[in-house]
């Protein structure tokens, strides 16, 4: 029996090519920045056996140290704000009466997504600059702010989704069975928002985990995070310690992003 | 006693408003086994969402033993209902939905424990108090959301189209079970359902439904027998449509000559004409056939089919139009008419129906 195909692309001439080309490019540079992390040389290009040696060096640098803290302790708080606020916001465009502005509200909210980085990055720096010469507060919470702020749609849009596939009529059923509004969403939205919530918390704390463009405007003398840290180091001398930091960065993105996936699969 | 007072609802505005109920009009008894039955799209479960507080009507009134139910939240009606998905929380175990609607009135931990309890007792499904609810059958779902619905103890149970999706079989036990839960608990049952012979078997009275609007309300008995209205009479049942002139009409006694001359009495419904061209309603299995020159209606039988329990005869009338006798089949009545025969149909005086329209 013969069957009707729609579009194929995968028929096209060339397909498989550039198809191998793209991975290629997007995936050869970071095997190759895993490989020569575990590099004995001091030099970054050149191969001379096998060690943990920068991993070492990296673990007992007291810079790196600090700034490993200080990203995990900006990326916790942001995505914990950014998290909450999403909630929010996910519950107002979802679960109430169509509202005037609410497509503008969906819009502001996703924002972060559609201004250049750089944009935000400066307006902040402006913004806050003026707040440091009116309080004297110089500390971590410019950053922390900053980071939430950015990382709200990356929060926002995984809630919304899961909200938006919940069967309304559960809520209606708990409703229907006496419960205020508030316990409807505490007994019965809530434990099924649960992994939406955490993928996006998730989601939120990685993308904080590795912003360099909106950290590098906003931060203070000494406030270096892991990847600004980083990008300082590329413009003195370059180590092999670099290596051995990105991997282990990667490794942590990819625990959290895999568990995101996993989190945010359509339930079966 | 639930009291709906012209209730309308109108979806959308404008040019695409759409009327989904429209001056509904119906007290519901207490106690009672009370069924909305209609074809898909009338507004049945509209209805049910207005009396459980999912839809504010347009325009009328919902009054439970007088108070007005409309002024209340879902949460504050004493009425629960059964979801036709069934809406079974899904994080939670068969004795916690169960125990729901409970724990939300604030009672005390052992009068829940105690009422899940007798509830599971009741429903038959003791043993899988704690699986999980994607972990039970279709059927044992059913009776899950019954009994969370039931647990509270509401003055009015909501259910709408429950046994839609069981099989045959599990659909008749729970027919009988639903029936015998009614009784037990005494509580006003209001039951959604488009499936005829499942409103006839269990209702105690039934609204006939079309377009948002209610056609006919009475005993399972009235509704068949005596069909108000063109729509009731082909939705319910099989019917012959009869051409008559209405002679005379005396309260529920109506005097009708028929197509072929002969006069019959018949019953009328309430309203409709006084006199002149009427419509006549007549069950297959009211009617029967007689020798011709006999009966009412002379003809010639077209076809005979046999259906196992009872066969149809389908009569060519001499005065057009085509007749339908239904007749139960016995071994000792195994009397042989052939297609072709020269037939008349009979049937009783105050058998035949005057429709409304
Ligand atoms: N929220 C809504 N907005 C617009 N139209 C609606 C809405 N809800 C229902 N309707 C319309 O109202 C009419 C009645 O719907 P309802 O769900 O009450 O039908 P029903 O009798 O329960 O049918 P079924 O037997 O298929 O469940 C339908 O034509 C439906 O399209
Ligand atoms: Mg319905």
């Amino acid at each position: 029996m013969a069957r009707r195909r729609g579009f194929d692309v995968t028929r096209l001439p060339g397909f498989a090519t550039i198809a191998i080309l793209c991975f290629v490019l997007l995936y050869a540079p970071i095997v190759l920045l895993v490989i020569f992390s575990f590099n004995e040389s001091v030099s970054v290009s050149e191969w001379q056996g096998l060690s943990l040696r920068w991993y070492r060096s990296a673990l007992e640098n007291e810079q790196v140290q600090a700034a490993t803290v200080r990203s995990v302790v900006i990326a916790s708080a942001a995505s914990l704000i950014a998290t909450a606020a999403a909630v929010g916001a996910a519950l107002a465009t979802t679960r109430t009466r169509p509202w005037r502005g609410q497509t503008l509200a969906f819009a502001l909210v996703n924002q972060p997504l559609m201004v250049p980085e750089v944009v935000t990055a400066v307006a902040l720096l402006f913004f806050f600059s003026m707040i440091k010469v009116a309080t004297g507060y110089t500390g971590l919470w410019y950053l922390i702010v900053a980071h939430a702020a950015f990382c709200i749609p990356f929060a926002y849009l995984p809630v919304r989704a899961r909200l938006q596939g919940m069967d309304l009529t559960l809520e209606q059923a708990a409703a229907d069975l006496y419960a205020t509004p508030w316990q409807v969403f505490r007994r019965v939205t809530l434990p099924q928002l649960w992994p939406g919530i955490l993928a996006g918390a998730m989601l939120a704390f990685v993308i904080s985990l590795d912003d360099v463009v909106i950290t590098e405007f906003v931060k203070s003398a000494g406030q270096d995070t892991l990847p600004t840290y980083m990008l300082g180091q590329l413009r003195r001398a370059v180590t092999p310690e670099i290596n051995a930091i990105s991997t282990a960065l990667l490794v942590v993105s990819v625990v959290l992003v895999m568990a995101f996936f996993f989190l945010s699969r359509p339930r079966t | 006693m639930i009291e709906i007072d012209r209730v309308t609802k109108v979806f959308g505005a404008g040019a695409e408003a759409f009327r989904a109920l429209d001056a509904v009009n119906v007290t519901i008894r207490q106690n009672e086994f009370f069924t909305l039955l209609g074809p898909s799209g009338c507004g049945k479960t509209t209805l049910l969402r207005v009396m459980a507080g999912f839809v504010d009507p347009t325009e009328g009134a919902v009054t439970l033993e007088g108070d007005d139910l409309l002024r209340l939240a879902p949460y504050e009606r004493p009425v629960n209902t059964v979801f036709q998905s069934y809406a079974l929380f899904p994080h939670m175990t068969v004795a916690e939905n169960i125990g729901f609607g409970l724990e939300m009135q604030g009672r005390p931990r052992d009068e829940v424990r105690r009422t899940v309890g007798e509830m599971l007792e009741l429903v038959r499904m003791s043993e899988l108090a704690d699986r999980r609810t994607s972990e039970i059958s279709g059927g044992q779902q059913q009776r899950v959301a019954l009994a969370r619905a039931l647990a509270p103890r509401p003055r009015v149970l909501l259910l709408d189209e429950p046994l839609s999706a069981l099989d045959f079989k599990l659909r008749k036990d729970m027919q009988l079970e639903l029936k015998r839960l009614q009784s037990e608990t005494g509580i006003t049952f209001i039951f959604v359902t488009h499936d005829q012979e499942e409103a006839l078997t269990m209702s105690d009275r039934i609204a006939v439904m079309n377009e948002g609007a209610i056609r006919q309300i009475g005993s399972p008995r009235d509704i068949y027998d005596h069909p108000a209205e063109r729509f009731v009479a082909d939705f319910i049942g099989d019917t012959n449509f009869l051409e008559a002139e209405l002679l005379s009409k005396e309260e529920a006694r109506a005097e009708v000559r028929l197509a072929s001359g002969a006069a019959v009495t018949a019953r009328a419904a309430e309203g409709g004409a006084e006199a002149g061209a009427v419509t006549l309603a007549i069950r297959p299995e009211h009617a029967d056939l007689a020798p011709e020159g006999e009966g009412l209606l002379p003809g010639r039988l077209s076809d005979v089919v046999y259906f196992g329990t009872d066969t149809h005869f389908h009569v060519d009338l001499d005065a057009g139009g085509r007749f339908v006798v239904r007749r139960q089949n016995t071994p000792d009545r195994a009397e042989a008419r052939a297609p072709g025969e020269r037939v008349a149909v009979r049937f009783g005086a105050r058998v035949g129906q005057v429709l409304r329209d």
